[in-house]
């Protein structure tokens, strides 16, 4: 969509009081038995399985995308993850790593997590990362020029981005931690989608607070405005700060009645995250056997 | 792109593949008892007519008690006691002391609280997710509230001094059965007076659990006395001449009887009557928490709520967008088994109320109204309905005018600000009233024309035992909550 | 006849408010009712006949109708919302300025009430009582409403509070005993708190009512603000009860029959009767705040606290 299409103050208020309510309603929905486990296991299909760490390898990335395809071993009906996410130096290795399984590859870039680079080698990492194999972009915005305003630039900067994606999904990450309100969380989603997100993202993991159910929430219905305006269904990925299944379940519930059916897949919907995939399993494995389980027994990648 | 998509349409569907399992609280831990006799002077007593009638759950149509159905000389009795109890002990009682009663019983209603809230579910036919959330911990806090009003009292009269009134006779509706009896008897007693309670005939559950509670915090005898039965037996209360005071919560209808029946009286009265709040939105507002709002307002409690939002007004510009967002917010609501932790709207109370509401809906197809419900099923059994809205209706039709206890909505546009507020308060009740707009003068301006006694701004239905609630007009005279809510049991003296 | 005969002849059938007799021909007072900022004279065209204490001095005053409290509520509902927007700064200074004015009269004053049978000291205190008594509502305009008033601890996030509204228009039934005082004392506490009133003066003391109306009417307050009646209690008290457009109803007096006919009626449209037993119209404690609190209504507002 072209700049001059959206206006900036097109965004409507969002009450803070009001939307942690809501969240408040939505985490007494009782999710048991069946339902449950159905939910544990979307949950788990939706994963982002990541690793955003300065000490990186080759090996550990290797080993994640093992996780990734067969997330516990030696047992029945358990989904791959949605996608393992990595810097764009090792979206080779995961790329080889992944071959025939479902799992895609998601590499940040533009500079994350600050995004304080140029927009010249924003671009080139893109690319980079898109050539290396990527199908998915997980990028920052400039939350300092957000801030002071100049949303022109940061539209201009995602549709750049998105350009530079090509074939590959553009996720975008706005940071939310770092955005303070939420009017500025909902204003920042209505600019991403429109300058060409295919999912937008409330977090690098790097800062805190990261992901969190008013955030989402907001977000989702940003999503869901944007779907009746223009038709396109734009996904959602909360990262960070999502370790048990139980939160898991809460943020798919708001999900559920925020947005409803078609957006109940990975697809649509992930979870960036690392430990969660293991809460999840132990809690697919306790549903299944009635015991409660130790970590001890899953594998840790 | 293989497939040459079709244009389709542009529609959130909710009938999602993942459903929630059923997640029924369990009531194994309650006791009940078969049949409940009048709680009179600290014990129960079964009526001197020998009758029961029976209370039922409304949402399997199923006997849960008999209940005693107190005559003329049931109240008398209770009546009595309470004067004796209010000349002999609790008017003499330290007021630190009868403070330290009203804690204890606090303390026991948050110690009992699942057992209250599965029974008031049960009962009632509210959602489990209300009484255990709202209206249980609520009736506690209020009493933990007026507890400490006891030996405060000349605080409250800045000026002047009070004392308490004697014996009130309070009348409480079904509505809110714990949650009303906690609001009357607790300022009640922490001004100093002693009281005999009727509960509605259909809801009289947890007032008896409560007169239990009160007998085992060893409330001195005739302080509380609790006695069940139906518009008679609140009459033969109200025209007691040994009451000094009502407090009524129910219908604008009943509380003009009353008012005129103790006319020729020296009783003081509190009423709180019947509500048609205006929720207003304008087109700058938070849409989204207003819609929540909106959804709250109205289908909160079934809609069984004197203060409910049940005429929504829509500035133009964003109505059909805030009617989209309601619909596909509506698809969400969950009708069905109170009991059920993740219901968001129960049953009707009763047979008698549902058809009341079932009138109205025809009403407003009749007089052109266009009606629209979700397409969620509700059981076959028990008294529910679907929640429910009306566009195309005008400010003189019958569903606009008059209240319907129900879950049923009905949706007027504006253009502008002075349009909205003369259409609110075009009304004979002044109850409560809802705006929603992100900019901070229009909010005192419109919520200080609002000619209503509570106004909640960008929220909806928030009660606190702080916070002063009764209305203007018809919808009743005095406060209940608060330091205004202690008011009406005290007579202030100039000296 | 010529005309120093037919002054004369006039001088001796008029009155003269008991003056001494000057060679001057007296001006007579017209009394008339107070509506709307104006002075007319009952729609109903009837009179009754008031004489002083003496049984001399007949003066007619107005028998008001049903419809002249008709045209007073349209007044009064008509003028309401703008006065209470008035600030209360504003309001204290008319009230004020009402004491000055009836200051200024006293003697006037003084003089209607010792012709319907106070003693002069009776009257003297009557009358300052009643300066004094508006001087001091004036001084609760702006004060009611800090004392009466709440800030309301709520558990949630929200900022919530609790303050004093008018309850609206207000009819009202002045003591039968007090010719002035017992008017002060219903108006002065409704109209500070921004209520309208439309108020039935004594029918055996009524001459100060219309001569209060026009020291209302050169004070600053606005038409339909202060509305004052004339007539008989036992015609009008069913319709001052039962009006369906006024709000609260204030009774001075102890006749249980009319206390109770008034609360029935009341319960038509759950009007707030507001009863005050005449004992004390002349006690210091007969005026206090409860009094304005009496015609006011609690609004409790709740906003969130959030970002």
């Amino acid at each position: 969509m072209k700049r001059s299409e959206y206006s900036f103050n097109d965004s409507p208020a969002i009450d803070q009081v009001g939307v942690e309510e809501r969240i408040a309603r939505f985490s007494k929905r009782s999710i048991k038995k069946e339902s449950k486990l159905t939910a544990l296991k979307m949950a788990l299909s939706m994963v982002d399985l990541t690793t955003l760490e300065a000490k990186d390898t080759p090996g550990k990335v290797k080993q994640l995308c093992a996780k990734a395809i067969l997330p516990h071993a030696g047992f029945e009906g358990i989904p791959s993850v949605a996608a393992v996410c990595v810097y764009p130096n090792f979206v080779r290795i995961a790329k080889t790593a992944l071959q025939g399984s479902s799992v895609k590859v998601a590499a940040v870039a533009t500079a994350f997590p600050s995004g304080m680079s140029t927009r010249k080698v924003k671009l080139e990492e893109t690319k980079w990362a898109v050539g290396e194999g990527a199908d998915e972009i997980d990028m920052v915005i400039s939350r300092g020029h957000f801030l002071a305003g100049e949303y022109n630039f940061v539209f201009d900067e995602i549709a750049a981005v998105k350009e530079a994606c090509g074939e590959a999904h553009l996720k975008v990450i706005l940071e939310t931690g770092e955005l303070s309100t939420l009017d500025n969380v909902r204003r920042a989603s209505d600019l991403a989608m429109h300058a060409g997100a295919d999912f937008i993202k409330t977090s690098t993991g790097k800062i805190q607070p990261a992901a969190t159910l008013p955030v989402t929430l907001v977000m989702l219905e940003a999503i869901r405005d944007f779907y009746y305006e223009t038709g396109k269904q734009i996904g959602m990925k909360p990262a960070g700060g999502i370790a048990t299944a139980k939160l898991a379940l809460n943020y798919l519930v708001v999900l559920r009645e925020t947005l409803g059916n078609d957006w109940l897949n990975s697809d649509m919907f992930r979870f960036g995250a690392s430990a969660l995939a293991n809460d999840l399993l132990m809690q697919i494995v306790k549903e299944k056997t009635g015991v409660y389980q130790s970590l001890d027994y899953f594998s840790k990648d | 792109m293989a497939k040459k998509q079709t244009k389709k349409t542009v529609a959130i569907k909710f009938n999602t593949d993942w459903q929630y399992a059923p997640a029924p609280e369990n009531k194994d831990h309650i006791r009940l008892e078969e049949k409940y006799d009048l709680f009179i002077n600290g014990k129960f007593t079964p009526p001197s007519s020998g009758k029961y009638f029976d209370t039922i759950n409304p949402a399997t149509e199923k006997k849960l008690a008999s209940v005693a159905d107190a005559n003329e000389k049931d109240v008398d009795k209770a009546v009595t006691s309470a004067r004796t109890a209010y000349d002999k002990t609790w008017s003499k009682m330290p007021a630190k002391e009868r403070a330290k009663y009203i804690y204890r019983i606090a303390r026991i209603m948050q110690e009992r609280a699942r057992e209250l809230s599965v029974i008031e579910t049960m009962d009632g036919g509210k959602a489990i997710r209300e009484s255990r959330d709202v209206d249980v911990p609520l009736a506690a806090a209020h009493f933990f509230y007026y507890a400490g009003w006891a030996d405060k009292i000349k605080y409250a009269v800045p000026g002047a001094s009070a004392r308490a009134l004697g014996v009130a006779g309070q009348i409480i509706p079904w509505n809110f059965p714990l949650l009303m009896a906690a609001w009357k008897i607790a300022p009640a007693l922490a001004a100093g007076n002693t009281v005999v309670l009727k509960p509605a005939e259909t809801t009289p559950l947890t007032a008896l659990k409560l007169a239990e509670i009160i007998r085992d915090a060893d409330l001195p005898p005739g302080v509380v006395n609790i006695i069940t039965g139906a518009g008679a037996t609140g009459s033969a209360l109200v025209n007691h001449p040994g009451i000094d005071k009502i407090a009524f919560t129910g219908s604008t209808n009943v509380g003009k009887i009353i008012q005129k029946s103790i006319a020729g009286t020296n009783k003081k009265y509190t009423l709180e009557l019947g509500g048609k709040a205006a929720n207003i939105i304008f087109e700058d507002a938070a849409i989204d928490q207003a819609v929540e709002g909106v959804v709250n307002g109205i289908f909160f409690n079934q809609g069984h709520v004197c203060c409910a939002g049940s005429r929504l007004f829509v500035q133009e510009s964003i109505a059909k967008k805030v009617i989209r967002k309601l619909k596909d917010r509506m698809e969400t609501l969950i009708v069905g088994d109170p009991l059920d932790k993740n219901t968001d709207i129960g049953a009707i109370n009763s047979k008698m109320q549902l058809d009341k509401i079932n009138k109205y809906l025809k009403i407003g197809v009749n007089e052109g109204g266009e009606m629209y419900q979700p397409s969620c099923t509700i059981p076959s059994k028990g008294f529910f309905c679907r929640p429910t809205l009306f566009t195309n209706v005008a400010q003189s039709s019958r569903i606009v005018q008059e209240e319907i206890f129900g879950p049923v909505l009905s949706i007027q546009t504006f253009r502008t600000v002075e349009e909205v507020i003369e259409k609110a308060n075009n009304i004979p009740y002044g109850l409560s009233g809802g705006v929603w707009t992100d900019k901070g003068s229009k909010i005192f301006k419109v919520t200080s024309a609002l000619r209503a006694g509570v106004i909640w701004a960008n929220t909806y239905n928030k009660f606190d035992p702080t916070s002063p609630f009764g209305g203007y007009k018809e919808s009743g005279v005095g406060r209940e909550g608060g330091l205004h809510g202690l008011m009406p049991y005290l007579e202030v003296e100039h000296n | 006849m010529d005309q120093s005969t037919k002054n004369k002849v006039e001088i001796e059938k008029g009155h003269s408010n008991g003056h001494t007799k000057s060679k001057r021909l007296d001006v007579m007072k017209t009394y008339k009712i107070y509506i709307d900022g104006k002075f007319p004279r009952t729609e109903s065209g009837r009179y009754y006949i008031l004489k002083d204490s003496r049984g001399e001095n007949p003066v007619n005053i107005c028998q008001s109708s049903r419809k002249d409290f008709r045209e007073a509520v349209v007044a009064a509902r008509k003028s309401q919302p703008s006065w209470a927007a008035k600030s209360a700064y504003n309001k204290g200074q008319i009230l004020y300025r009402i004491a000055e004015m009836l200051e200024g009269r006293k003697s006037q004053f003084i003089e209607e009430l010792i012709q319907q049978g106070s003693t002069a000291a009776q009257a003297e205190k009557e009358v300052e009582l009643s300066i004094d008594r508006l001087v001091y509502y004036a001084g609760w305009s702006d004060k009611y409403q800090q004392v009466f008033s709440a800030v309301n601890p709520v558990e949630s996030s929200h900022f919530n509070f609790s303050m004093a509204e008018p309850t609206g228009v207000v009819s009202a039934l002045s003591s039968e005993n007090f010719g002035l005082i017992g008017l002060v004392s219903l108006i002065a506490p409704a109209i500070v708190g921004g209520n309208t009133i439309i108020i039935l003066a004594s029918s055996v003391k009524p001459l100060c009512a219309v001569t209060f109306g026009e020291v209302i009417n050169s004070s600053d307050v606005p038409s339909g603000v202060v509305n004052i009646l004339t007539g008989y209690r036992s015609e009008l008290i069913s319709h001052f009860a039962n009006h369906m457009d006024v709000n609260a109803i204030v009774y001075s007096g102890n006749d249980s029959k009319e206390i109770q006919l008034i609360k029935e009626l009341s319960s038509l449209n759950v009007k707030r009767a507001i009863i005050y037993k005449e004992v004390d119209q002349m006690e210091e404690n007969s005026h206090n705040g409860y009094r304005i609190m009496d015609l006011q209504e609690i609004k409790t507002t709740w906003h969130p606290v959030g970002q």
